[in-house]
């Protein structure tokens, strides 16, 4: 069983020489292909390397570029020859300089003797293919492409929309059903040579002249007219990146490549001479394992992933998405807790307990940086200075997410903070956020301070909890929001405490639910009557009713205070 | 309009430099070159033209602004070196960018170059396994002509120079340790450039003046070509669609990391001497911030402080990728 190889060579040539005198040498006829603008004294210097092994031979050279007919007009003329020259050959392979064997020759014969009338041939017709790059596909074979898409892009692109425009179409040869596919084949000689002697070649030869890629249909449809048993696949292991280029092998493959038994494998770097040096060895012959690129092509998947969907919730030098564009704003889910700290003073200690989750206090106070077990240092370095906060709260917020993104953060919010974020938080749909309304009234209702100040402040907070609550309600949030008014809280915490902690993920969830000790409320509906007294109109708590009078602990009488 | 000015300065500038050493007729079409400009750079040179002629960079540019220790005289016993020397000021030449420019422009065009400082070490995607050249092979397969890598400051556990460095050895075996996720990222609408700060020096020396802390966004390495000037040291490119070196769609590009060996025992004399030189950047702001922070607080370290282990783990957290080069 003889193999024969056709390899299509332009850049590279002293590794071309080297496959090429590796086959040789292994016992199969070799036909080469350089493309006609290959520089002169490399040429000869293949010429020169492989002149003492007379199953080498050249083919007529062509000037090849690439989604052109040349390519294919060099594949024929080779192939041509090594029918002509070497009637011995079963199947012949098409390689090309940039190929690299991974398996012994004499594996390779020996699966294509268990598959003598076989052609490995990836054909598929054209609307089952998705993978085509450029949004051209099946205008591949019914417009025409008379230039170059590499030197005259303008014109190119132009006479494809005159053609769409004027709802220009060809239609292939009758008989011929397009198919599309890898342009690296192993055809039997068989079928290769039907095609190559089809009383109609002339015709198919003109229609494929003015097809985009044709080296890519040619043959894949070709065969199909001609062959017995077609195995649409190649033996060549080849990925294409997302950008349509094929992916390069280095040194650093080696064991990806041994174990994918793959026959042939494009595209090595010219330089790996590791992988030169391995694969091109003689080795002793094993089996006739059958290839297997799983592994390979989930690396080049992933790699494929990255380039196009990175990793949700990174900001960095060369991921830096637009608004709407950041698919993950932040990069995992966490939870924003709004009242809490001002109605349980010991909530964030209790939730730590309680949650698996790390419990910050408030990020964004106006006063310190409150990370978890007041650190000064958080993950990644982030520090508790508040200008290196302010400069960028958003870098803040994603950096510290991203950071520690094994552990769900937790952290307190309060009108009172520094909120730059209520859009981001509002838009993110990793943010849970959970709000009291009007809790930051029980915080001034236990401040000792002057009425007149409790006053102004209630009105600063009340006016800032408005604002953000009118984020939080608005069309745009993607955050899941849960807001109560301080009374509906307060008459049961037990049960959105409970909803919450589920949400964060329950440290022991089979003990039943302690709440944290609230604060006394006794004399609140006084305090808020107070305001209202005072010409302010409370409205985020909802309804305390307002037993008697009320006294301000810290000894304010009522009455004394300032005007509006 | 800037980037005819960037390029008249080099001109400018040109006859400031004096060649001392130039072998640059040994330059081969498709050689890496490495550009730098120099003072008193001695004790860090020989590990620093090692490291980058392991990576494949076959031949260095240097200019050396007066140095008095003897950098000249080794650099002139290096065959791969040519040398250019210049006593004019540093800070008068744009901070060495427009000498820089001057040799990119006349040297470096058509090669791809790497413009880098004596204390910066570039680390991309698989350089352990892969020369530069797989990386610039690459690269222009897709036509890109510019590879970001930002500045990552390298500091040791306790004073920096407690334990002194010593010519030839590896800096990273001593300041081995970096921040890990405290960088802030804006993007620079005019020049389409990613500004990026942090890092620990924002939050040791800057930490109340956060808008002055220095630039960590380079593109270093460059295929370049005569229509380009560096606008900034390496942290802005003219013309500036060079500087898109980001992904905006939620990818990620490939990109690497100057790993930054300044925070070593050499970097006590050169604070002292920029203090009184005053030939750096912003009135030498930050080595004046230094001055006052070196002494009040000399350790960089923290709890969260990473130890460098290899560039897979500057890529996991995020400092890095290898963008679709796989």
């Amino acid at each position: 069983m003889t193999v024969g190889f056709l390899m299509l060579c332009h850049t590279a040539l002293e590794r071309a020489a080297q496959v090429a005198r590796f086959w040789a040498e292994s016992g199969a006829p070799v036909v080469i292909h350089v493309d006609s603008r290959a520089p002169r004294h490399e040429v000869e210097a293949l010429h020169r390397r492989v002149s003492d092994l007379d199953t080498i031979s050249f083919s007529a050279r062509h000037a090849c570029e690439w989604g052109t007919w040349s390519l294919v007009a060099a594949t024929i003329d080779a192939a041509q020859q090594m029918l002509d020259r070497h009637p011995e050959v079963r199947h012949v392979f098409l390689a090309s300089g940039a190929c690299l064997p991974l398996r012994p020759l004499a594996e390779l014969e020996a699966y294509l003797a268990v598959h003598p009338d076989t052609d490995f041939i990836e054909s598929v017709t054209v609307a089952d293919v998705g993978w085509t790059v450029g949004g051209i596909d099946t205008e591949r074979f019914t417009l025409r492409f008379p230039f170059s898409w590499r030197r005259n892009r303008r014109l190119f692109d132009g006479y494809v929309r005159l053609q769409r425009r004027f709802g220009f179409r060809r239609n292939p040869p009758a008989g011929l059903v397009p198919h599309l596919g890898s342009q690296w084949w192993c055809l039997t000689r068989r079928t290769l040579d039907d095609i190559l002697s089809d009383p109609r070649r002339k015709e198919y030869d003109r229609y494929f002249k003015r097809v985009w890629i044709p080296d890519e249909s040619y043959f894949q449809s070709l065969t199909r007219l001609h062959a017995r048993c077609v195995d649409s696949r190649s033996l060549t292991l080849v990925k294409f990146d997302v950008r349509g280029k094929p992916h390069i092998f280095y040194d650093d493959h080696l064991e990806l490549l041994r174990r994918s038994n793959c026959f042939v494998a494009r595209k090595i770097w010219p330089r790996a001479d590791r992988l030169y040096d391995t694969f091109l060895s003689p080795r002793p012959a094993i089996g006739t394992a059958e290839p297997d690129t799983a592994t390979i092509g989930r690396l080049f998947d992933h790699a494929a992933e990255r380039r196009t969907r990175g990793r949700p919730g990174l900001y960095m030098q060369s991921r830096f998405p637009r608004q709407d564009h950041e698919n993950g704003k932040t990069a995992a889910p966490y939870s924003v807790f709004q009242g809490f700290t001002e109605l349980f003073p010991e909530f964030c200690g209790w939730l730590s307990r309680q949650a698996a989750g790390r419990v910050h206090g408030h990020l964004f106070s106006p006063e310190r940086v409150e990370f978890a077990g007041g650190a000064s240092v958080g993950p990644g370095c982030l520090t508790d200075s508040l200008p290196l906060r302010d400069y960028n709260p958003r870098a803040f917020l994603t950096n510290l997410i991203w950071n520690d993104r094994s552990a769900r953060q937790c952290f307190m919010l309060s009108p009172r903070d520094t909120q730059p974020l209520n859009w981001f938080l509002a838009t993110d749909p990793n943010a849970q956020i959970s709000v009291v309304t009007g809790a930051w009234a029980v915080r001034l209702f236990r401040a000792r301070r002057p009425f007149a100040q409790i006053r102004r402040e209630a009105a600063r907070l009340q006016r800032l909890e408005t604002q953000q609550l009118g984020v939080l309600r608005s069309g745009y949030v993607k955050a899941r929001v849960r807001i109560w008014t301080l009374s509906e809280f307060v008459e049961n915490p037990t049960e959105p405490l409970q909803t919450i902690l589920e949400e964060v993920g329950v440290r022991n969830p089979r003990q039943l639910l302690t709440p944290p000790q609230m604060v006394d409320l006794t004399g609140f509906g006084g305090f808020l009557q107070e305001l209202r007294n005072r010409g302010m109109q409370p409205r985020l708590m909802g309804d305390f009713p307002a037993p008697g009078g009320w006294r301000s602990p810290g000894g304010a009488v009522s009455g004394e205070g300032e005007g509006s | 309009m800037d980037r005819q000015r960037g390029q008249f300065r080099g001109f400018l500038h040109r006859r400031e430099l004096r060649a001392v050493s130039d072998r640059t007729g040994s330059i081969r079409h498709d050689d890496v070159l490495c550009f730098v400009t120099l003072r008193n750079e001695r004790v860090r040179l020989p590990y620093f033209l090692d490291y980058y002629r392991r990576l494949g960079v076959r031949h260095f540019l240097i200019v050396d602004n007066d140095s008095a220790d003897g950098s000249g005289e080794y650099l002139l016993d290096q065959n791969d070196v040519s040398v250019w020397h210049t006593s004019a000021s540093y800070r008068a030449s744009n901070f060495g960018i427009d000498w820089m420019n001057h040799l990119l422009r006349r040297y470096g065009s058509g090669h791809w170059t790497l413009t880098v400082d004596p204390d910066e070490f570039l680390i991309y995607p698989f350089h352990d396994t892969r020369p530069i050249g797989a990386l610039t092979d690459w690269l222009d397969t897709y036509e890109i002509r510019a590879f970001p890598a930002m500045l990552l400051d390298m500091y040791p556990k306790g004073p920096f120079d407690a334990q002194p460095y010593h010519e030839g050895q590896d800096p990273f075996e001593i300041a081995c340790w970096f921040d890990s996720g405290n960088y802030m990222i804006r993007k620079n609408e005019k020049q389409r450039n990613l500004w990026i700060q942090g890092g620990p020096r924002a939050r040791a020396f800057f930490a109340r003046r956060p808008e002055e802390a220095p630039s960590l966004n380079k593109i270093p390495l460059v295929r370049w070509s005569k229509d380009q000037v560096f606008l900034s040291s390496t942290h802005m490119l003219l013309p500036r669609r060079l500087n898109a070196v980001y992904d905006e769609w939620g990818g990620e590009k490939a990109s690497g990391c100057l790993l930054h060996a300044k925070f070593l025992s050499p970097l006590r004399g050169k604070v002292a001497e920029e203090m009184t030189r005053n030939q750096h950047y912003g009135a030498s702001r930050e080595y004046r911030a230094y001055g006052s922070g070196l002494e009040t607080t000399p350790d960089l370290w923290t709890n969260w402080s990473e130890k460098y282990i290899n560039w897979r783990q500057l890529e996991i957290l995020g400092l890095m990728s290898r963008g679709m080069w796989t």
